[in-house]
C-alpha cells in the first residue's frame, strides 16, 4: 500500500519534476573527455552538458576559457602540433576544429552519424572520426575539409587511439557485432592502416560487448581497451561472484601472449564500467576509470605479464586481480576520460556527475587536488536521478549500474534471461531509453504499468539481489530517465519531408486494406497498435513471435523512435534486422498484413520506420 | 645446286616475311590451380585480383591466394553461399563484395557481413554479380538489380517496375562514376546514368532471334552475360557474339568475321577503349584493335595452343607450351602485365613473357 501511495506521488510530481529539473539544466557541465597539451599546461575537457569545451591551466587549477561547441560534444583531439583541437558534437554530426591559440572555432567539418571521437595522424592531413549511429570511421581530408571515405568498424563506433609508431589506428564500439540470437557477445578492435586507409585487421574480442577507451603506450610496446563481459546468455540468478558482468580490459603487447582479458574485479568487489584507459610512458603501468565505481584502477604491467604466463584464461577469475593490480584510487562521482601527463607523474580525470577534474599523483596514487570546473553546485532531483543511473553502488557489491545495460542511456544491443526461471526462459532484448513519456507500461510483458514500478522493487529483487533505492532516490532515477531525449533522426531530410520511398512506406503503414481490396482488421494495421505520437497504442498483443520459451505470447507494444538503431528486434531479439521481423518471423500476417508486400514495398516500409 | 639454293631462300624470305608479319601479342606462361595444388573446388565462377592477393570465387567456397597460399573462406565462417559467381572491390576502403548463390557477402578484413532477402533490401538471393560506385553497392539478381547505399543502409531495387527491364534476371554488372550497366539475360543491356537517375535499354534490334540480319544495327543479342565499361565504351558479351558500343556505333564481333573463338561468350573486360579480353567456351581471347589472340589447350588435341588472327585474316600458330586449365573461361582479372583466369577446371595465372 505503501509502495503504490510512493508511486502515485511520483507519477502525479513527475512533470514537474522533469520541467523544474531541465530549468536548471544548463548550470551542469558534465565533463567526459580530456585532452592535455603536450607541455601539459593546458587540459581541455569536453563539458557534454554544457556544450562547450572548457580550458583549464593546469598550473593554476582553473578554468582558463570556455568555448562554445555544438550540441551533445563527446571527444576532443589535439593536432600533433598541438595547435588545433577537434570536438565532435555528437547530436548535429560535426567536428568544431579549435584554434589553441586563439581558442576559436574556425571550422567545421561533417562527419558520419553521431561522432563520438576524432583522431587527426601525425601529418595534420586526415583525421578519423568515429561514429557510434552509423558504426564506422570517417576519414576526413584535413586540406579540403572532405569526408573522402567510410570504414566499417564495430557496431557503436566510439573509441580511437593511434599506436606510437603511427601505422595502426585503432577504433572499439560500444555495442556487440550483431551475431546469432542467444550467441556470445563479440565485439573488435579495427585496426586502420593510415598509408592505405584501410582496415588491416580486426582483434576479436571473445565475450566481450560493450567497449570504451583505448591505448597505446608511448613506446608502442603495450595496448589496453576497457571493455565489459556480460553475462547475458544465462539466467540472472546470481549477482555474486561476476554472474552478471566482468568488468575487465584486453591487454596486447610486450610480454603477453596474444590479446589478455584482464579481470578488474575483486571477490566481492567490484569495478564497474571500466572506461578511460591511460598507460605510463614506460608502460609500467595501466591505469583504468571505473565509470560507475568512482574509482581508478592502475595495474602493474610486470606483474600482469608474470601472471599471464603462469595463467590462461584467466577472463572470469575474480581472485586474479590482485596479482596485478597496485592500486585503486577513489575518484569523483562517474570518472569518464582520463589523461597522463607525458612525464606519467600527473593523471587527469574526469568526474562527470561532479563537474569536476581529480588530479592524481601517480607517484603517491592519491588525489592531490580537485579543479572545480565551475558548474552548479545545487543537485536537482534530475541530476541526481542522472548521478544514481551511472553508479554502481546499489547493486550488491558494486557490480553494476543501470549505466551497464543503458550505456549513456541507450541500450545495449543484446538479449538478456533477466529471470532467474530457467535457461533460456524468457528472454529479453533490450529497449532503448529516449524520449520513454507516454509509452508506458514497461517490460516486454507491460507488466510495469509505470517507471516507478520498472525501476523500483523490480530492480532491487530481480537485478541488483540488494536493498536498493528510497525513495527519493528513486524518485530522483525515474524524474531522469523519463527526462532522456529523443536523439536526432538522421533519416529524415533536413526539411522534415518524406523522401518518395519513405512516402510510399508511410502509406504502407497506414493503410486499411491489403493489395487485394480486402480491409486489414484494425489490430493487424501497422499504425494501430503503433500509433500516437511515440508510435504505440501501449497495450500488449500476441503478434505471433512468441516462442514456447516464451511464459505468455503477449508483448508489450513497443514505441519505434529511432527503431532504426535499436537491433536485433522482437521481445526476444529473434529478429536481427527489421527486415527479418516480417520475412521470417510474420509467416502468417500475424504482426500486420505484410505477405501481399513485394520486396520493394516491403523495403518502402522499413525506409519509413527508420524516419519514426 | 643453284636453284636449290634459290629455292631455299625464297622459302626463308617467305618465312621471315610471315614471321615478321605475325602480329606480335601477349605471350604468357600459364600456371594452373586445382584442387590439386590448394583451390577448394576446379568449378571457377570468377576471379579478382587486389595487389598481390587474388581471390578466386569457386563452387566451394571464396579462395584467397596470398604469399603462395590458399585459404578458403566458407559459409560456416558467415558467408552467404558456397558458391561464389561474382567478385567486387572498393578501392576506397579494400573491402570485398562477393555475389553468391545465397546473397551477397560483404567482406572487410576478417569480418563477413551477409545481406540476405530475409535479412535485408536485397531482392534475391541469387546473386550473380556485383559492383561498386562511390558508397553504392550495384547488384545483380535472378529478381532485378539492387543497389545499396553503404552509408545510410537504405536498399533500392530495380525491375519491371521501375525501369525497362522487361526480364528481371540481371545477370552481370558493371559499374563507373557516370554510368552503371547491367547484362540482363534474355533483355540485353540496361543503362542508368548517374546524373539523371534515368535507365535505358539495348536491345538486339533482331529481337531474340540468332539472325543478324544488319550486323552492326545494334547489340548482337538480347542473351548478354558480361559488360564492361572503359573510356566511356561499352563492352558487351553474349552468347551469340559480341558488342562494342560507343555510344554512338554499335560494332559486333562474331566467330565468321573476327578472332573471336567462339560467340559464346562468358565474359569480357576491356583494357582501353579498343582493347578488350574475351572468355569463350572455346578459349580466353585478346583483340588489341586490330589483332586476335586465343589462349586454350587445344580443343582437338588438348595441348597448349596459342593463336593470332591478323587484320587479313592469317591465322598463326604459335608455339607455346602452357595454356590456361580449360577453354571453358568464365572470368579474368589483371595484376599489371599478368591475367588470372577462372575457368570450368581450375584457376589459370598468365605470367607474362617478355
Amino acid at each position: 500500500m505503501k509502495i503504490r501511495l510512493i508511486f502515485v506521488a511520483v507519477l502525479a510530481l513527475l512533470p514537474a519534476l522533469i520541467a523544474s529539473s531541465n530549468s536548471n539544466s544548463d548550470k551542469y557541465l558534465s565533463p567526459g573527455e580530456l585532452a592535455l597539451s603536450p607541455d601539459g599546461r593546458w587540459l581541455y575537457v569536453v563539458c557534454e552538458r554544457s556544450d562547450e569545451l572548457r580550458v583549464v591551466d593546469t598550473q593554476s587549477g582553473r578554468v582558463a576559457g570556455v568555448i562554445a561547441v555544438g550540441h551533445g560534444p563527446r571527444g576532443v583531439s589535439l593536432s600533433a602540433d598541438a595547435q588545433q583541437l577537434y570536438v565532435t558534437s555528437s547530436w548535429t554530426d560535426r567536428i568544431e576544429v579549435i584554434d589553441a591559440a586563439t581558442r576559436k572555432v574556425v571550422r567545421e567539418l561533417t562527419a558520419g552519424s553521431e561522432p563520438i571521437s576524432t583522431l587527426p595522424d601525425r601529418t595534420g592531413s586526415t583525421l578519423y572520426v568515429a561514429n557510434r549511429v552509423s558504426n564506422d570511421v570517417s576519414v576526413i581530408d584535413l586540406k579540403t575539409g572532405d569526408e573522402i571515405k567510410r570504414l566499417t568498424a564495430g557496431r557503436g563506433t566510439s573509441y580511437l587511439a593511434g599506436s606510437a609508431d603511427g601505422k595502426s589506428v585503432y577504433a572499439t564500439h560500444v555495442y556487440p557485432n550483431l551475431g546469432a540470437q542467444r550467441a556470445p557477445p563479440e565485439s573488435e578492435i579495427t585496426v586502420i592502416d593510415p598509408v592505405s586507409q584501410r582496415v588491416s585487421d580486426r582483434i576479436r574480442l571473445h565475450n566481450i560487448g560493450g567497449v570504451f577507451h583505448i591505448a597505446t603506450s608511448a613506446d608502442g610496446k603495450l595496448t589496453a581497451v576497457a571493455q565489459l563481459r556480460p553475462k547475458n546468455l544465462i539466467p540472472l540468478a546470481h549477482v555474486e561472484h561476476g554472474w552478471v558482468f566482468g568488468n575487465s580490459l584486453s591487454v596486447f603487447g610486450e610480454g603477453l601472449a596474444g590479446v589478455v582479458q584482464v579481470p578488474l574485479d575483486e571477490l566481492e568487489r567490484y569495478f564497474a564500467l571500466p572506461y578511460g584507459v591511460a598507460i605510463s610512458p614506460d608502460h609500467s603501468r595501466i591505469y583504468v576509470s571505473s565509470a560507475g565505481s568512482d574509482m581508478v584502477s592502475v595495474i602493474d604491467r610486470a606483474r600482469l605479464a608474470t601472471f599471464a604466463r603462469k595463467n590462461t584464461n584467466f577472463a572470469n577469475d575474480l581472485s586474479a586481480s590482485s596479482n596485478y593490480v597496485v592500486a585503486r584510487i577513489s575518484v569523483g562521482k562517474n570518472p569518464r576520460g582520463i589523461a597522463l601527463s607525458s612525464d606519467g607523474k600527473r593523471l587527469y580525470v574526469a568526474n562527470r556527475m561532479d563537474d569536476t577534474i581529480g588530479v592524481i599523483d601517480t607517484q603517491r596514487n592519491s588525489v592531490v587536488s580537485t579543479i572545480d570546473l565551475g558548474g552548479a553546485k545545487e543537485v536537482t532531483p534530475i541530476r541526481k536521478g542522472e548521478q544514481i543511473f551511472n553508479t554502481a553502488k546499489y547493486g550488491f557489491q558494486g557490480h553494476f549500474g543501470c549505466a551497464n545495460c543503458h550505456i549513456d542511456g541507450t541500450f545495449d544491443g543484446m538479449e538478456w534471461d533477466l529471470e532467474p526461471d530457467g535457461f533460456g526462459i524468457d528472454v529479453v532484448d533490450n529497449r532503448l531509453l529516449e524520449d520513454l513519456s507516454g509509452t508506458e507500461p514497461f517490460k516486454w510483458n507491460g507488466g510495469n504499468p509505470n517507471m516507478p514500478t520498472e525501476c523500483g522493487p523490480r530492480t532491487e529483487k530481480y537485478f541488483y539481489r540488494s536493498q536498493s533505492y528510497n525513495d527519493q532516490e528513486l524518485t530522483d532515477l525515474v524524474t531522469f530517465v523519463m527526462a532522456q531525449p529523443f536523439r536526432p533522426n538522421r533519416y529524415r531530410l533536413p526539411n522534415g519531408e518524406l523522401t518518395p520511398a519513405q512516402e510510399r512506406g508511410n502509406a504502407i503503414f497506414e493503410r486499411t486494406v491489403d493489395k487485394g481490396g480486402k480491409p486489414i482488421a484494425e489490430r493487424n494495421q501497422c499504425a494501430y497498435c503503433h500509433s500516437g505520437p511515440k508510435y504505440t497504442i501501449r497495450q500488449s498483443f500476441d503478434v505471433g513471435s512468441g516462442k514456447p520459451t516464451d511464459r505468455s505470447p503477449l508483448v508489450d507494444t513497443p514505441q519505434l523512435n529511432n527503431v532504426h538503431m535499436t537491433a536485433p528486434y522482437l521481445h526476444d531479439g529473434s529478429a536481427r534486422t527489421l527486415e527479418e521481423i516480417w520475412t521470417v518471423y510474420n509467416p502468417k500476417d500475424t504482426h500486420g498484413r505484410t505477405n501481399d508486400l513485394t520486396k520493394d514495398e516491403l523495403n518502402d516500409l522499413i525506409e519509413y520506420l527508420r524516419t519514426l | 645446286m643453284k636453284s636449290a639454293a634459290r629455292v631455299v631462300a625464297v622459302v626463308l624470305a617467305l618465312s621471315a616475311l610471315m614471321l615478321a608479319a605475325t602480329p606480335d601479342m601477349p605471350k604468357f606462361r600459364w600456371e594452373n590451380f586445382t584442387t590439386a595444388n590448394g583451390l577448394p573446388n576446379d568449378h571457377v565462377f570468377c576471379v579478382l585480383v587486389d595487389g598481390k592477393r587474388v581471390w578466386a570465387g569457386t563452387e566451394d567456397g571464396l579462395a584467397k591466394y596470398e604469399d603462395g597460399k590458399w585459404s578458403v573462406i566458407r559459409p560456416s565462417d558467415g558467408l552467404a553461399h558456397r558458391a561464389v559467381l561474382g567478385l567486387a572491390l572498393d578501392k576506397k576502403t579494400g573491402d570485398l563484395w562477393a555475389a553468391t548463390m545465397g546473397g551477397v557477402s560483404h567482406i572487410s578484413s576478417g569480418r563477413i557481413d551477409s545481406y540476405t532477402q530475409l535479412n535485408s533490401g536485397v531482392a534475391n538471393d541469387v546473386v550473380y554479380n556485383v559492383a561498386i560506385q562511390g558508397d553504392f553497392v550495384w547488384i545483380a539478381t535472378a529478381a532485378g538489380a539492387s543497389r545499396l547505399n553503404t552509408k545510410t543502409g537504405q536498399w533500392n531495387l530495380f525491375n519491371e517496375r521501375n525501369t525497362p527491364m522487361y526480364e528481371i534476371w540481371t545477370y552481370a554488372v558493371t559499374a563507373a562514376p557516370d554510368k552503371v550497366y547491367y547484362a540482363v539475360w534474355g533483355g540485353g543491356v540496361l543503362e542508368y546514368d548517374v546524373a539523371t537517375e534515368r535507365w535505358k535499354d539495348y536491345n538486339d534490334p533482331d529481337g531474340e532471334t540468332e539472325l543478324v540480319v544488319f550486323k552492326d544495327q545494334g547489340l548482337i543479342h538480347e542473351i548478354t552475360t558480361s559488360v564492361s565499361y572503359v573510356n566511356k565504351i561499352l563492352w558487351v558479351a553474349t552468347y551469340f557474339g559480341d558488342s562494342r558500343y560507343d555510344g554512338r556505333n554499335w560494332h559486333n564481333f562474331l566467330t565468321k568475321d573476327s578472332g573471336l573463338p567462339s560467340n559464346f561468350t562468358n565474359a569480357v573486360k576491356a583494357v582501353d577503349a579498343n582493347r578488350a579480353w574475351f572468355g569463350t567456351d572455346k578459349g580466353l581471347a585478346y583483340y588489341d584493335g586490330t589483332n586476335w589472340s586465343v589462349y586454350r589447350p587445344s580443343l582437338e588435341t588438348g595441348k597448349p595452343e596459342m593463336t593470332v588472327r591478323d587484320a587479313d585474316g592469317n591465322v598463326t600458330n604459335i608455339s607455346v607450351e602452357t595454356a590456361p586449365a580449360h577453354n571453358y573461361v568464365l572470368n579474368f582479372d589483371f595484376q599489371g602485365d599478368d591475367i588470372w583466369v577462372a575457368t570450368a577446371k581450375g584457376l589459370s595465372h598468365g605470367i607474362r613473357q617478355k
